[in-house]
C-alpha cells in the first residue's frame, strides 16, 4: 500500500471509530482556518456521522482583523511620503470603502513583505516613513516583536507599527460566552500552539469544562483529534490533549513568548464578529510606544462599519455557515470578496466556496 | 496565514539562516528558537523559525502543504 492509500484507509478506520464513539448530537469547532480548509479539501466532514457537526471558528488573523483596523491601515496608506508594509493576505481585505490593493492602484506605496524584518530593512533604505501592518496571532507576533526591537536597536526614526496583533485564548473565552454559539469541543490550532504551548489551554478548559485537542494539519491527525474529542465527551471528561507532538510542547516556545512580552502588553482589542475582547490584543509597552503608528501620525480610525450584507462576524463565531450568507457565491466570490472570510485562503467562506459550493 | 512551512537549515550566520524549503532557498531568522544546527528541520512562519521538528514530520508536512495547494 502506498502512503496515500494507507492514509485513506486509516481515515476511514478513524471515521468508523468516531461514529461508534460519538453517540449524541455533537458540535465541534475547528479554531484554525487551515483546519477548516483541510476538512473541506479532503471531504473529511462527509466521513463523519451526521449528528457530528464541525463549525469554523475565528482562527484566521486576516478574518478577525476589525474593519476599524483595516480603515486605519487605509488612512495610513493615504498619507504622503509613507510606505506601508503588509503581509500579502491583507491586500484585498475590504475596509469601509477601499482595500490596500485599491490604494496601491491609486498610487499609494504599499508593499507586500514576507517577514516583519523586511519592513525594518526597508526603513533602513528609505527616507520614507515605513509602517508595518502588524496583524497576527501568537504565531506571527513574536516576529513582529523582534522587528520592533530591531528598529529600536538600529535607532530607526522612520519605522512604526500598526499594532493589530491578537491573543487567541481571550477570544476563545469570548466565544464560549457568546449567546448564539454552543460548542461541545474545540480542535486546537497547530501552529499558534507551537508558540503558546498546550499548557496555555489548561485553565481555559477548566473554566469552561470543554475538551480541547490540539492537532496539526494532516487529515489523519485531524481525525485522531476528532476521535479524542468524542471520546472525552463520551466519558464526560474535559481535558487538553495534544496529538501534534512533533511540533507542540507543554510550554510552547518560551523564547518567542519572551519576545512578545518584552515589546507588547495585553490590551483590549476589537475582533470582527466577537466585538471588543478584554486582553484580546496587544499594545506596545511604554518603552516602545515611539513606534506606534496611530500615535505618530495622529490617526483616529472610525468605528467599524462592515458591509451590510456580510455575515463574516457570525461566520467567525460559528453562528452562521458561509452558505447561509445571502451574499455567498453571488455578490461575494473569491475574485470579488465582500468580506475577509472570502479573501483569505484560510477563510471559512473561501474554503466553502472552493470545495463545497 | 498561521501556517508555518518546514525548512532545512543549510547555513547559519548570526541570527539568520539560509534554509531550503523543498528545493528552493530562502532565509529565516533563528533567534526565536533555542539551539539549532545546520541540517536541522524547522517550521518557518513569516520569516522566523518557530520550532524545530524531526525530518519525517518536515517531509510529510511539506508534501501535504504542496498537495493542499498551500505552498
Ligand atoms: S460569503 Fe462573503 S459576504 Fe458572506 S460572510 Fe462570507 S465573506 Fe462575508
Amino acid at each position: 500500500m502506498s502512503k496515500r492509500e494507507e492514509a485513506i484507509a486509516e481515515s476511514h478506520r478513524l471515521a468508523v471509530e468516531i461514529s461508534e464513539v460519538c453517540d449524541r448530537p455533537t458540535i465541534l469547532m475547528e479554531v484554525c482556518g487551515t483546519h477548516a480548509h483541510q476538512f473541506a479539501r479532503y471531504g473529511l466532514a462527509q466521513l463523519l456521522p451526521d449528528h457530528l457537526q464541525l463549525l469554523s471558528g475565528p482562527g484566521c488573523p486576516v478574518c478577525v482583523t476589525s474593519a476599524s483596523e483595516i480603515d486605519a491601515a487605509l488612512m495610513l496608506a493615504r498619507l504622503s511620503d509613507v510606505t506601508v508594509a503588509t503581509f500579502g493576505d491583507m491586500m484585498r481585505v475590504p475596509g469601509s470603502d477601499s482595500t490596500l490593493s485599491r490604494e496601491k492602484a491609486r498610487g499609494a506605496d504599499v508593499r507586500v513583505v514576507a517577514s516583519p524584518i523586511e519592513a525594518v530593512a526597508l526603513a533602513e533604505r528609505t527616507e520614507h516613513q515605513v509602517i508595518l501592518i502588524g496583524i497576527g496571532f501568537e504565531t506571527t507576533t513574536p516576529g513582529v516583536a523582534v522587528a520592533v526591537r530591531e528598529a529600536k536597536r538600529r535607532g530607526l526614526s522612520n519605522f512604526t507599527l500598526l499594532c493589530a496583533g491578537k491573543r487567541l485564548i481571550p477570544a476563545l473565552d469570548a466565544l464560549m460566552a457568546a449567546e448564539d454559539v454552543s460548542l461541545d469541543g474545540l480542535l486546537g490550532p497547530g501552529h499558534v500552539s507551537t508558540i503558546i504551548g498546550a499548557g496555555a489551554y489548561r485553565e481555559f478548559v477548566m473554566r469552561h469544562r470543554v475538551p480541547c485537542v490540539i492537532a496539526g494539519f494532516e487529515p489523519v491527525q485531524m481525525l485522531r483529534a476528532v476521535l479524542a474529542l468524542t471520546r472525552q465527551l463520551r466519558d464526560g471528561r474535559a481535558e487538553v490533549q495534544n496529538v501534534y507532538r512533533g511540533a507542540v510542547g507543554e510550554e510552547g516556545n518560551t523564547k518567542a513568548l519572551a519576545a512578545i512580552d518584552e515589546v507588547f502588553e495585553p490590551a483590549d482589542a476589537e475582533w470582527r464578529g466577537l466585538g471588543v475582547i478584554q486582553a484580546g490584543g496587544l499594545r506596545l509597552r511604554e518603552r516602545y510606544t515611539q513606534f506606534d503608528a496611530l500615535t505618530r501620525f495622529e490617526i483616529d480610525p472610525p468605528d467599524s462599519r462592515e458591509h451590510a450584507e456580510c455575515c463574516c462576524g457570525e461566520v467567525l463565531r460559528g453562528a452562521t455557515r458561509p452558505q447561509e450568507c445571502c451574499a455567498f457565491g453571488i455578490a461575494c466570490i473569491p475574485e470579488n470578496p465582500l468580506g475577509p472570510c472570502m479573501v483569505s485562503s484560510e477563510g471559512a467562506c473561501a474554503a466553502a466556496y472552493r470545495y463545497e459550493a | 496565514m498561521c501556517v508555518a512551512i518546514p525548512a532545512r537549515i543549510v547555513q547559519i550566520e548570526d541570527d539568520t539562516a539560509t534554509v531550503d524549503i523543498g528545493g528552493s532557498q530562502s532565509t529565516a531568522r533563528v533567534d526565536l528558537i533555542e539551539e539549532v544546527a545546520v541540517g536541522d528541520y524547522v517550521l518557518v512562519h513569516a520569516g522566523f523559525a518557530i520550532t524545530v521538528v524531526d525530518e519525517e514530520h518536515a517531509r510529510e508536512t511539506l508534501a501535504l502543504l504542496r498537495e493542499a495547494g498551500l505552498l
